[in-house]
């Protein structure tokens, strides 16, 4: 039977010729994920799985991100907490904040951690994000991480899939936020609920890595179990440049059964914003500029990465933030960071009046630098607009492009990069 | 299984940055994330819900976040069960792995009425709302999922097939 890529991968894991969406398997992990916040729950849940050690001490990362730099006592101890069990059991995978730290979604592929065809699951649900490696990844919860770390193996429901079919090249100031933005407007919130993304078509050449993660990144927003693209040249150099293992290609057959097939070209795209309080609630640039806003967050593991923040840089252009607007930046990893700082990126972006953040996710949850009061405005490169999600329930988060959103802090309004 | 309660109705997409925002992420203590429980959506709800009352909501209920201290959360502040029009994948997923029993049945989630009597009966998939007289049918889960469930979630079903 004809099988889509995310299919393929999951019946090699699961020790099957193929498997059929709907099907419940067992599939071995090459890789479980966790965070300060998520992965302290999962310590917890870890020995009631019955086993002393986790199954591959090389098989497990762990990162203090979401709270790291710690931001208080509470989020002291639970990165205390993660620091201990990764001591105990040997964990070779923990990176510790200053190291060679950084938001994980940015860091694991940095680090070479997933290549094509492996099965992530991560205790975080932008997860997802490694799919642009052609990897299946997808994010679950503690007490799943607890089991994964314990057994190395955990069950899935194997999911049927929408195509995505790109054509074209993307206008300047568009990029994978867009397409993503796009696409998430067009299906909905939970039009791609229990189903994998999977991205094809000539258009995929003409994107970049960091376009290709922003948008398997945000797959989860569109309800998706995964986002997943073919493993082309681009893909192969990022891996073999990031020390990655070699790529185990699948390719989805071309008779495979998909529930739709949704086709973008991304000539046709233009500079988007997802307005409070969905990220598919998206509309032109154009139509709402003007809007005035308090502040920018620049970073994310949707969009703190070393193409976004040029992208940003190019979109200040020596201008300077507007007075009374905070425009914050975050690059994702400390790798980045340094990139940024050798490049004159970050002096740039001082020079312009934003703050430079060290690696973290900050204020992307409504953590810390950089929350919210009632009634403020926020342009974010982040992937969530929810209620309440970066600070005081009536404050707003409009979701945008690294290059809208720095042309935006220039303005003080939403504003158009050129 | 049955289970009832009172109905706490809500509408579509609750995500779980506001079934337990991030500020309260900073322990995993469950008791103490459960006075926090919806409160970014219903800031009453954690003083005013009941042991056994019943959350009813509209679609992509969960959505958002993989945070399984949302599902801990409404089951640590007494909620028996979630009857929602859909579920979002995650956290489907964490309420089934942590024993927080959920069903999924569009019907009952568009006609109960908050403050309704609400009954739910595991084994029939059978959902009465008390205060109307109606009933609805939900889908069985699969073997597999009432395997998990009937075990008490992941932990004890991993060990029991050990
Ligand atoms: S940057 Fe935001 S979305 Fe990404 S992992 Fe951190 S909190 Fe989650």
């Amino acid at each position: 039977m004809a099988q889509t890529m995310t299919q393929k991968i999951l019946a090699a894991h699961a020790g099957k010729e193929e498997v059929r969406a709907g099907e419940l398997i067992l599939a071995k992990l090459d890789l479980v994920l966790g965070n300060d916040i998520t992965t302290p729950v999962a310590i917890g849940e870890f020995p009631k799985f019955g086993r002393a050690h986790v199954f591959d001490r090389t098989k497990i990362a762990l990162v203090p991100d979401h709270f790291a730099p710690n931001k208080d006592i509470k989020a002291a101890t639970q990165c205390a907490a993660m620091r201990a069990f990764a001591r105990e059991q040997g964990i070779v995978h923990y990176f510790e904040v200053g190291h060679d730290c950084g938001i994980e979604h940015a860091l694991l592929p940095e680090k070479g951690l997933v290549t094509a065809g492996d099965l992530v699951i991560g205790a975080d649900s932008h997860t997802c994000t490694y799919g642009a490696l052609g990897a299946f990844a997808t994010g679950v919860g503690s007490t799943d991480m607890a089991a994964g770390m314990s057994a190395g193996e955990t069950w899935f429901k194997v999911p049927g899939a929408i195509r995505v079919v790109l054509t074209g090249r993307p206008r300047r100031w568009v990029g994978g936020k867009d397409v993503i933005l796009h696409l998430i407007g067009l299906i909905g919130v939970d039009g791609a609920r229990y189903q994998s993304l999977e991205f094809t078509g000539p258009g995929v050449a003409a994107l970049a890595m960091d376009d290709r993660f922003t948008i398997a990144n945000m797959a989860i927003e569109a309800g998706a179990k995964n986002g997943i693209f073919p493993v082309d040249e681009t893909c192969r150099a990022y891996l073999a440049a990031h020390g990655a293992q070699a790529p185990k290609v699948f390719a989805a057959d071309p008779d495979a059964g998909y529930a739709r097939t949704i086709k973008i070209d991304l000539g046709a795209l233009e500079p988007l914003v997802a307005f409070p309080h969905l990220p598919s609630n998206v509309r032109p640039v154009r139509d709402a500029a003007g809007l005035p806003i308090d502040q920018v967050v620049i970073g994310s593991c949707t969009n703190g990465r070393l193409g976004d923040l040029r992208l940003a840089a190019a979109a200040l252009r020596g201008r300077t933030v507007a007075p009374g607007v905070r425009c914050i930046v975050i690059p994702a990893t400390q790798k980045i960071w340094l990139a940024a700082l050798e490049e004159g990126l970050l002096a740039q972006f001082a020079a312009a009046g934003c703050v430079v953040s060290p690696p973290t996710c900050g204020p992307c949850l409504g953590g810390y630098m950089g929350i919210l009061a009632a009634g403020e405005r926020c342009v974010a490169t982040t992937n969530r607009n929810f209620v309440g999600r970066m600070g005081h329930v009536e404050s707003e988060v409009y979701l945008a492009s690294p290059a809208v959103a720095a042309a935006s802090a220039v303005a003080g309004a939403l504003a158009l990069p050129e | 299984m049955k289970v009832s309660g009172k109905a706490h109705v809500y509408g579509d997409n609750v995500d779980t940055d506001v079934i337990i925002p991030a500020r309260y992420l900073n322990t995993p203590d469950a008791q103490e994330l459960a006075q926090h429980c919806l409160e970014d959506l219903d800031a009453t709800f954690a003083s005013r819900v009941a042991r056994g009352d019943i959350l009813v909501a509209g679609r992509n209920f969960g959505c958002g976040s993989s945070r399984e201290h949302a599902p801990r959360a409404i089951k640590t502040c007494g909620v028996s069960c979630v009857i929602a029009a859909t579920f979002a994948r995650i956290f489907y997923r964490n309420a089934l792995n942590i024993g927080l029993p959920i069903v999924e049945c569009p019907d009952a989630a568009a006609a109960i009425r908050a403050g309704d009597a609400v009954a739910v009966d595991f084994d029939t998939g059978v959902i009465t709302d008390e205060t109307t007289g109606r009933t609805f049918r939900s889908e069985p889960f699969p073997p597999f999922m009432q395997e998990l469930i009937a075990a008490g979630g992941l932990a004890a079903f991993w060990r029991a097939r050990k």
